[in-house]
């Protein structure tokens, strides 16, 4: 996907929108930022690769004005889950859909090219990343290095969007798939599990990029972390009170998380806290068969009800 | 005893435990894919390829510290009468930081400032800085977004540190900085450094030159009061900002707190924890009222406080060491460096007049490579 598509479709909407929400090239030539563009001049600065990896719908929420926005398949389920919540107003939008082979995990490349500073990154338009430091040039598949989401992706092509910018692509990655990764981790013992998640929630030092970052996290300034009334979790840094912060982020977003990854993708001390997300989506799958962010007409299962649930029997509890 | 020392590499375990004889070491560890600081232990992977993702701040200044703890306790003879005890205390043990940056250690000078140079000092911070060794290791080469020599500092920069060490092939020289640095050369297993000091001195100028200055031709940036206080600039410079705290708890330089009592039914604690000025409850008032509001005004405080009022109040001191964390680690790129670009810059502040004037949409992205 050339970018030049992208700027020529981004610059025809301009004559229906106030800003556009987009990509520019972050502080090296690694990192992708966003960029919000209001005059057209600006669009000569917009990129689009495969690092263009935020999920940008995020803002959404929080903009007052008519925009457009760059979305790929994953970003496109938070607006859809935004709509279903009615938490955006859909005349506000002009969605710009690009479908998506996957992105890039700059944490991964970093890992591969052992942390050093990159000198330049380029793209073959056939799967693979180039990336130059002083000491080396590395060249890597994108499917080695992008985001754990990617590897089951089942929807490249995004699901709502107003102009699709270049030919839908179709999913080649089995359904089973989606969860696999938790399925085997529930295999584990809970001795095991509690072990792991110790081990990883000890690293956390609260500044709270997960939730900021997260869609769906929609409490923002009044969170339970912070607010002395109700007081649940208290300042002190102790794993206790770090668990219980990833857990309620974790419930909050039962039946709500898109699972966009962006909670895992900001956390700068590298703990993998969608897993307890995406646990809550595999239970939300089998209790009322509920995707979120599919489906326009669906109703998230917790902003309804059913006198009887059919997969809960809570009489034979 | 030599007045330069050198390690070499095959001995740095050694020498390791050795200090952790009589001191808690920590050091920098691999742990997954990150750095972090950890007390020394002969299983911990000492890396000292990068600089730790989080810098070693809080083994001086905790991330939550108890002040005191707090006991109501009725009388036997009057149940009405109720009375609190309260119990404080300062037990710290010898602390050694192995392996920190030169920024790292320069940060904590910016505490000291503030907590110990001070009519009031904190007696918390005091004496963990007092019971604290400080060892760097000068930076072979610049990180990803760093910019230590654009602020006042540089990667073999000695400020804070009680001694600094510089990698060679075989080993580390070791420079003492204060008389308790110059007391690790008395362990037997440093030996003699100065045949290898020219070296070292190399490797640091090396570096130097390799480290970008953001602010060149600048020695320090000067900020232009007019633009910084112009909201329309901070609220497109950072409209992409989502307001975590990850910038002001990975860096070495941000002290701001908090205090609460953290109270059970009839006990409790009264702790200090840090907060960041990113967050919407830093500056929520009792009343409800909130002065910053909007994620752009918090934003533009962060950059005042590091490059106005801290300099303002500690002789021209720029509170921010450049090490680079709130580049690397953000959610979504924000750069310090090329915010306070664009505010030293007095031809965008005319710019953004200009624009201001004419009610024309301005634009600081299009305007940075004209």
């Amino acid at each position: 996907m050339n970018s030049e598509l992208v700027k020529e479709i981004v610059a025809k909407i301009f004559t229906e929108v106030e800003a556009v929400i987009c990509y520019q090239q972050g502080f090296d030539k690694l990192h992708a930022t966003p960029y919000f563009i209001s005059i057209p001049e600006q669009i000569n600065r917009l990129i689009w690769n495969p690092l263009c990896a935020q999920n940008l719908a995020s803002y959404l929420p929080s903009i007052k004005k008519k925009v457009g926005i760059i979305v790929k398949g994953c970003d496109s389920r938070t607006i859809i889950q935004y709509l279903q919540e009615g938490l955006i107003d859909r005349e506000k939008v002009v969605i710009l859909g690009v479908p998506c082979t996957g992105v890039v995990s700059v944490k991964k490349v970093l890992r591969e090219i052992g942390h050093q500073p990159v000198t330049d990154v380029s793209f073959d338009g056939k799967g693979s990343i180039a990336v130059k430091t002083a000491k080396s040039e590395k060249t890597l598949a994108i499917a080695d290095v992008c985001p754990d989401k990617c590897t089951t992706c089942q929807y490249p092509t995004p699901l709502i969007y107003d102009h699709l910018i270049g030919e839908p692509i179709l999913s080649d990655k089995p359904k089973e798939s989606v969860y696999g990764d938790i399925r085997d981790f529930d295999a584990k013992t809970l001795e095991e599990k509690t072990a792991y998640w110790e081990k990883e929630l000890e690293r956390c030092i609260r500044c709270y990029a997960c939730r900021n970052a997260c869609p769906m996290c929609i409490c923002q300034d009044s969170c339970i972390a912070e607010t002395r009334d109700p007081h649940w979790i208290s300042q002190k840094l102790s794993l206790r009170e770090k668990f219980m912060f990833h857990m309620i982020h974790a419930v909050h977003l039962a039946g709500r998380c898109v699972e966009c990854g962006e909670c895992e993708r900001v956390c700068p001390m590298d703990i993998p806290v969608a897993k307890l997300k995406k646990k809550i989506n595999a239970e939300m799958k089998d209790l009322f068969n509920y995707e979120p962010g599919v489906n326009l007409d669906d109703k998230p299962p917790m902003y309804t009800f059913n006198v009887d649930e059919a997969k809960i029997k809570e009489h034979k509890l | 005893m030599f007045d330069t020392g050198y390690l070499p590499k095959e001995k740095i375990k050694d020498f390791l435990k050795e200090l952790a004889g009589s001191a808690i070491v920590y050091m920098p560890c691999l742990e997954g894919d990150i750095v972090v600081f950890r007390p020394f232990s002969e299983t911990g992977t000492l890396c000292l390829d990068r600089p730790a993702n989080t810098p070693p701040k809080s083994i001086i200044y905790p991330q939550s510290e108890t002040l005191f703890s707090f006991e109501y306790k009725k009388s036997p003879e009057d149940p009405q009468k109720t009375t609190v005890e309260l119990k404080a205390g300062i037990d710290v043990p010898n602390m050694v930081i192995f392996g920190a940056r030169p920024c790292d250690a320069k940060g904590f000078r910016i505490y000291d400032r503030v907590f110990i140079e001070t009519d009031t000092p904190d007696p918390y911070y005091k004496k963990r800085r007092e019971n604290t060794l400080i060892i760097t290791l000068s930076c072979p080469k610049p990180s990803p977004g760093c910019f230590c020599v654009g602020v006042g500092g540089g990667p073999a920069h000695k400020e804070g540190a009680d001694a600094m060490m510089t990698e060679l092939e075989g080993g580390y020289v070791i420079e003492p900085v204060t008389e308790k640095g110059r007391a690790v050369l008395g362990k037997s297993i440093v030996e003699d450094g100065r045949p290898y000091l020219k070296d070292a001195q190399h490797v640091q100028a090396k570096a130097h030159d390799e480290v970008k200055n953001p602010f060149a031709p600048d020695k320090l940036p000067k900020i232009s009061q007019s633009l910084f206080n112009f909201d329309e600039f901070w609220e497109q410079v950072v409209d992409k900002c989502v307001s975590c705290g990850a910038c002001t708890y990975l860096c070495p330089t941000c002290y701001c707190f908090n205090i609460t009592d953290e109270q059970g039914v009839s006990s409790g604690e009264r702790i200090r924890s840090w907060d960041a000025c990113m967050f919407f409850h830093f500056t929520l008032e009792a009343s409800g009222h909130n002065p910053r509001p909007s994620r752009f005004q918090r934003f533009k405080n962060r950059v005042g406080h590091k490059f106005i009022f801290y300099p303002e109040k500690y002789e021209n001191v720029i509170a921010c060491c450049g090490c680079g964390r709130c580049i690397r680690y953000c959610p979504v790129n924000v750069d310090i460096s090329e915010i306070v670009n664009y505010l030293k810059d007095t031809r965008q502040e005319l710019r953004w007049a200009s624009s201001r004037n004419e009610g024309a949409a301005s634009n600081v992205g299009s305007a940075k490579d004209e």
